[in-house]
């Protein structure tokens, strides 16, 4: 049997994290269908034709996809389920948003963010925000998964040559329509996928003050996250949060600034390759998990960092 | 309009979890429990709307051991009218949560159902999308803000680019996000007189819904350490460690 990944995207690119999903997916199976549903996404259907190992790519174009929404994109997935003894999807907000519904339709339990393949049907999955890892059996006919992206190195975008096919049904829901999006425009790289990421958190005492991040964050290339506290706060907008219920990031190098370190954000961050703490408490939960500690006040480290990165 | 709010008993969240020894799952024995916070977060998004006077009822369902009657009782405190209790002993999936609740929505006919987005146990994030599909009900999930409007709902909802905004004919179904409101504390009258509160029992065979789960788990292990590093003295070493030791510059 075939396995479908159904692709992040924006319409305009693929999205890293479907790269990574195709990892996770190839460990489940061979013969590997990408679907690329959205409205003016050619380009998207493209780019996932030359990603390794994807034998065909499903690409239905239509407005009813365009914003992703769960209700139309689920039955567009239905309608082509029968066909894969694996659908897979990234545990991004669109992928969470959607699957569920898949699954429930095929009535099949689903299996969530998965960081491990052990086998076709046995994968391990965290609990209770990271505090514990289950290895779980899924008996279902077809199994319906989702897959946490940065547990998988990404395979390289180039080397395929899949061939497109072209799914003209259209789905569209009209109990629900799109109103409008917030989206935040940055030159940064995408917290999901950056090498470096600096985070701040209440310690930093009002929006403004992130500046003092962005400065150290031009540096390094870096993305800037937050903590819940910091988001909650209002010093920044929601979609900066790093932690069990935000973004969950595995940057090489992770620096937390003015963050104590709860253990709902320790679940976002601690499979980050290398973690550095700046934080003025020495009592702090984070420097449990950091690789290097600096007890110093935020206010005059992240300027010295700055210079001493220039 | 009736607002149906389904709610979990989970581990508090300021707990830290250990796992048994014999890596059959997580212990659990002696531990606090608590509502799980973003099922609060959709008990007070209900009593809100009651108290501007969009909704007229609020029903709290809760799916598990006879002990989560307290959480129940803990959603009545906050300002729910009504409870219903669906008793198992065993933990159903998200699935089997899912046919539950969809049984108890044929029979409440609400018009709007409030979910937490994930339960922090088992971090799923699956009932209400499921929940949604099987009623044929739009879903507006991760919720940060809901606006009621005639026979519609429009849903502000937190997604990794920043915040989408839906509109769902009523009858709907939203998952909280946690910005959608801050809950409040329950008073001492108001929990003197959730005691009073109608709290009924059924169970899943009499909804007819089976339980059994398709998905085993194997084992639970406690995830890698991560050990404590070391403590620099200042920005110069720790930049030189950076780059030399840790080769991350």
């Amino acid at each position: 049997m075939s396995i479908l990944v159904v692709a992040e995207h924006d319409n305009k690119a693929l999205n890293p994290a479907t790269l990574k999903t195709l990892t996770a997916a190839q460990a489940m199976g061979d013969d590997i269908h990408v679907l690329v549903a959205g409205e003016g996404c050619a380009d998207v259907a493209a780019e996932a034709a030359k990603a390794a190992g994807v034998a065909k790519v499903i690409h239905a174009d239509n407005a009813a996809y365009g914003h992703h929404l769960a209700e139309n994109l689920s039955a567009l997935v239905l309608s082509i389920a029968k066909n894969y003894s694996h659908i897979v999807a990234p545990a991004t907000t669109t992928g969470k948003n959607f699957m569920p519904r898949v699954a429930v339709l095929l009535d099949v339990a689903q299996i969530s963010d998965i960081i491990a393949v052990e086998s076709a049907d046995t994968f391990r999955r965290p609990i209770y925000a990271g505090n514990a890892i289950a290895t779980v059996q899924c008996a279902e006919a077809i199994k319906v998964i989702t897959v946490r992206a940065t547990a998988f190195d990404a395979v390289s975008a180039e080397g395929g040559s899949a061939e497109i096919e072209t799914l003209d049904d259209v789905f569209a829901s009209d109990k629900v329509s799109f109103v409008g999006e917030q989206v935040a425009a940055s030159e940064r790289p995408d917290l999901s996928a950056a090498r470096v990421v600096i985070s701040g958190g209440r310690g930093m005492q009002n929006g403004e003050n992130f500046v003092l991040l962005e400065k150290v964050a031009d540096k390094l290339g870096a993305a800037i996250g937050a903590s819940r506290a910091a988001v909650d706060a209002g010093f920044v907008p929601n979609d900066m949060q790093v932690g069990q219920t935000g973004k969950i990031v595995a940057p090489e190098l992770y620096i937390a600034v003015g963050i104590s370190g709860a253990i709902q954000h320790l679940a976002g961050m601690k499979d980050s390759k290398v973690i550095v703490a700046i934080n003025k408490d020495e009592e702090a939960p984070i420097f449990q998990v950091a690789d290097y500690g600096l007890v110093a006040d935020l206010f005059d480290a992240l300027p010295e960092l700055e210079s001493a990165l220039s | 309009m009736k607002i149906l709010v389904a709610v979990k008993r989970v581990i508090d969240y300021n707990v830290k979890v250990r796992v048994k020894a014999d890596q059959s799952d997580v212990d659990l024995s002696n531990v606090k429990m608590a509502l799980n916070p973003f099922c609060e977060i959709a008990v007070e998004e209900a009593v809100r709307l009651k108290e501007k006077g969009v909704a007229e009822e609020v029903v709290v369902v809760s799916i598990g051991p006879k002990a989560c009657q307290e959480q129940i009782r803990t959603a009545l405190a906050l300002g729910a009218d009504r409870g219903i209790h669906v008793e198992s002993d065993v933990a159903p999936d998200s699935l089997a949560v899912a046919k539950i609740l969809n049984k108890i929505v044929a029979e409440e006919a609400p018009q709007l159902v409030i979910l937490g987005k994930q339960s922090i146990d088992s971090d799923n994030n699956q009932t209400g999308q499921m929940l949604a599909a099987l009623a044929d009900m739009p879903q507006g999930t991760f919720a940060s803000e809901v606006v009621v409007d005639g026979d519609k709902v429009q849903v502000t909802r937190e997604v990794d680019g920043g915040l989408q905004t839906v509109e769902l004919t009523l009858p709907a179904i939203v998952t909280t996000d946690l910005r959608l409101n801050e809950p409040r504390y329950a008073s001492l009258p108001n929990i003197m007189k959730a005691k009073r509160k109608p709290l009924g029992v059924k169970t899943p065979d009499e909804l007819g819904v089976s339980i059994d789960s398709k998905v085993s788990v194997l084992k639970v292990e406690a995830p890698a350490e991560r050990s404590a590093g070391v403590k620099v003295a200042d920005i110069a070493e720790l930049v030189e460690k950076l780059k030399n030791e840790a080769k991350v510059l």
